[in-house]
């Protein structure tokens, strides 16, 4: 505490929408550190800023909240922070309320709530820009005078547009901070506060805003104009719809390139360890392990920047609690709530941001059943294995003018969701029944998205992404690997040697489970390492068919190796597993870590794994009988 | 107040009209959960004597409702919508 080079530490607190994360990545850049904090799923963002002078701080971005008096996770998050009673967060030295200048009556009564605290603090007025377009003008220096704090303008999606906030900090805070927040008094003891509190601080807000701030009658025809079409039952649905479907579409025509870029470096990397290295067991560990069972799930990075990319601009736009609102009454006929719509959505990309994401739903109930069917939300990594089955046992034809092949993919993608419904109905007759969900969901000022804020959101989902390939992705294909490959085939063995090897015994281990849903044991094997992400199902498939190619390759030599091997029964019976397939441990300990409980970690495998056995019996019964009993 | 004006509740109150908020002493009626709900519509800006105006309708049953409430726009569910009490506006727009 005593070094005076020891970074001050700041935390932003704002409403929501007040543009307090863009700010936050105008101040710290690149220089961020995503992590969570102890216990929930909350993220803790947290970056280091140098100002021109040279000072340094550490700026911490609180989750927003519309007040102290926390009714969501976030909240408590955000309260608990400040009043410096989070465990292993350290009671910061400066507070920075950041407020929607074009909508300060929403956001002061929050600083004035803050400002009872006694802590140090300021006000930086984002938005100004927008502010002084709509005719707002705010004299700085009455509000300062009224708020009894520094106050600054700020425009967080302009270069630069924090000068006034750095100049503040850097005269403000001294050099050598005498005291540091632990040294400084406590802060006032927080009470929650009751509804003639609350209506005493808006009324003090007003009296600051006629004081400070004059307004034109508010415009709001434009964003009115518009909200006319995007939230009409009819007219919003369909806009919707079209912006789901191009969203889809999207995500598999524009990352076909980038895909088969990846591919081809992957193959001509594998090419080349073949041809340079010798014979060997680590020729045969970096090739068939490592190289074809990382670039195979490396392959899936485009395909989730353009997801991830759409939700961030509709979501940087204001459009996506639109979605929420038009889709709330819907969701709300199987127990959920329009709020479920943006973290089910995510779960398209991967079930674990969407399980996230479901930590907004402010009612545990909601979250709970948001949290149990986000995995039937096909996620981007049971694409692989819908696409290498789809090609190997579907026809190529159109039915009208569709793609039969695309028919199929799309009625895999609707299974999930139906089906994700269903338990959704049932849940809500069980779990939460009779109860009356809040909604209480801010529809924001449309905006244009901003390239920078984009940009530092797809970098992030990037890096999450890589470090999981690199981990658990890396680790398990070399675990895989070995299993594989030890011990040898026996002297004189007629099977292929993985028959032998520890992953043969175990396939046929599992063999007498999977039997009665058609699956055979190279599929059992295959099945294993794909709980730890499914993605890999394919490599294991490839692994296991004794094929020594890489990345594509596999998967186009395997499709015609499975359609001459596998009965079609096989392969839709397969293909239904995927549609719930319960094996994927990322899922599960996310859903461990924000509920802080195994029951229902336990609830979710069992359940999932139940239906993905029935769908599975009968798909495979079904289509024995429609195809004359197959021919396996 | 506004003197013997009929009050109604936020969710009666048809698309594109306006309202000024008076819930009085509904905002602190109820159990638990109800006071703590009628505390955040108050926190939000719902407050008595501040004018508000149904944007749209959700669908089916016209619920949610979207509300201007300031230069903010809310979605509510029909309870929620339910914790506010208007005095609708006379000349409150009736769209076609």
């Amino acid at each position: 505490m005593s070094s005076a080079s020891e970074a001050m530490s700041l935390v932003l607190l704002g409403n929501p929408n007040c543009g307090k994360t863009a700010l936050f990545n105008l101040l710290t850049g690149s220089r961020q550190k995503v992590a969570n904090y102890p216990g929930v799923t909350v993220d803790r963002k947290e970056g280091m800023l140098t100002t021109p002078a040279g000072r340094q701080f550490r700026i911490l971005d609180l989750p927003g909240a519309y007040s102290l008096n926390a009714v969501s996770i976030d909240e408590e998050i955000t309260r608990d922070v400040v009043l410096g009673t989070l465990a292993g967060e350290q009671r910061p030295d400066m507070i920075v309320c950041v407020s929607d200048a074009t909508n300060l009556k929403l956001n002061l009564r929050l600083v004035l709530e803050v400002k009872r605290l006694g802590l140090p603090m300021m006000l930086a007025l984002n938005m100004t820009d927008l502010a002084s377009k709509r005719g707002i003008t705010i004299d700085v220096a009455a509000l300062q005078r009224e708020l009894g704090m520094p106050v600054v303008n700020t425009v967080a999606v302009r270069r630069g547009g924090a000068s006034e906030l750095l100049a503040q900090l850097e005269a403000s805070v001294p050099a050598r901070l005498p005291q540091r927040a632990a040294e400084l008094p406590p802060p006032a003891a927080w009470l929650a506060p009751d509804v003639a509190d609350v209506t005493a601080t808006q009324r003090e807000v007003r009296r600051i805003l006629a004081a400070s701030v004059r307004e034109p009658a508010i415009d709001t025809r434009f964003d009115e104009r518009i909200d006319r079409v995007v939230l009409h039952p009819v007219w919003g649905l369909l806009i919707l719809a079209a912006t789901l479907f191009l969203m889809f579409q999207a995500v598999f025509s524009w990352a076909s390139l980038p895909m088969e870029m990846i591919t081809a470096s992957v193959d001509a990397f594998g090419a080349f360890l073949s041809t340079h290295m010798p014979e060997s067991l680590l020729r045969s560990l970096l090739v068939d392990g490592i190289v074809a069972g990382v670039g195979g799930v490396l392959v899936f990075l485009p395909q989730i920047l353009i997801l991830f990319l759409f939700i961030l601009a509709l979501e940087d736009s204001g459009y996506l609690p639109r979605a929420a609102f038009l889709l709330d009454r819907l969701m709300g006929t199987v127990g959920l709530s329009g709020r479920s719509f943006i973290p089910l959505l995510s779960s398209f990309a991967c079930a674990i941001p969407g399980i996230m994401a479901a930590r907004t739903i402010s009612n545990w109930r909601d979250r709970l059943a948001t949290i149990m069917i986000a995995p039937l939300m096909t996620c981007s990594a049971r694409l692989p294995v819908y696409a290498l089955l789809i090609g190997a046992f579907i026809p190529q034809t159109t039915v009208g003018v569709f793609n039969l092949q695309g028919l199929v993919l799309f009625a895999l993608y609707l299974a999930g969701v139906v089906s994700a419904m269903g338990v959704a109905a049932v849940l809500k007759m069980t779990v939460s029944k009779g109860l009356q969900h809040p909604l209480l969901l801010e529809l924001p000022s449309y905006r244009l998205p901003h390239g920078r804020n984009l940009l530092l959101g797809l970098l992030e989902r990037a890096k999450i992404f890589l470090l999981r390939v690199g981990n658990i992705i890396l680790a398990l294909t070399v675990l895989l690997w070995f299993l594989s490959t030890f011990p040898g085939a026996p002297e004189g063995a007629t099977g292929p040697a993985i028959q032998y090897s520890y992953a043969g015994m175990l396939g046929q281990a599992l063999e007498v489970v999977f039997a009665p849903i058609g699956f055979n044991w190279q599929i059992s094997i295959a099945l294993v390492p794909g709980m730890a992400a499914r993605e890999v199902a394919v490599g294991a498939l490839g692994t296991v068919y004794a094929l020594s190619a890489t990345g594509d390759d596999v998967a186009g030599q395997l499709g015609p190796l499975l359609a001459a091997g596998w009965s079609l029964p096989t392969a839709f019976s397969l293909l239904a597993w995927f549609v719930f397939a319960p094996q994927c441990l990322a899922t599960l300990a996310a859903v461990k870590r924000e509920t802080n409980s195994w029951r229902y970690p336990l609830l979710m495998a069992g359940y999932l794994f139940a239906l993905a056995y029935l769908a599975s019996f009968i798909t495979y019964r079904v289509a024995l009988l429609l195809t004359g009993a197959g021919h396996a | 107040m506004n003197g013997p004006l009929e009050l109604i509740s936020l969710f009666d109150l048809p698309r594109g009209h306006e309202g000024t908020v008076s819930s009085g002493d509904l905002a602190t009626a109820g159990d638990a959960g109800e006071r703590e709900l009628a505390l955040r519509l108050y926190e939000i800006g719902f407050v008595d004597g501040e004018r508000v105006r149904v944007v749209a309708r959700g669908f089916p049953g016209g619920e949610p409702i979207a509300v201007r409430v300031g230069s903010t726009i809310f979605a509510l569910r029909r309870f929620e919508a339910e914790r506010v009490l208007v005095a609708p506006l006379r000349n409150g727009r009736a769209t076609a």
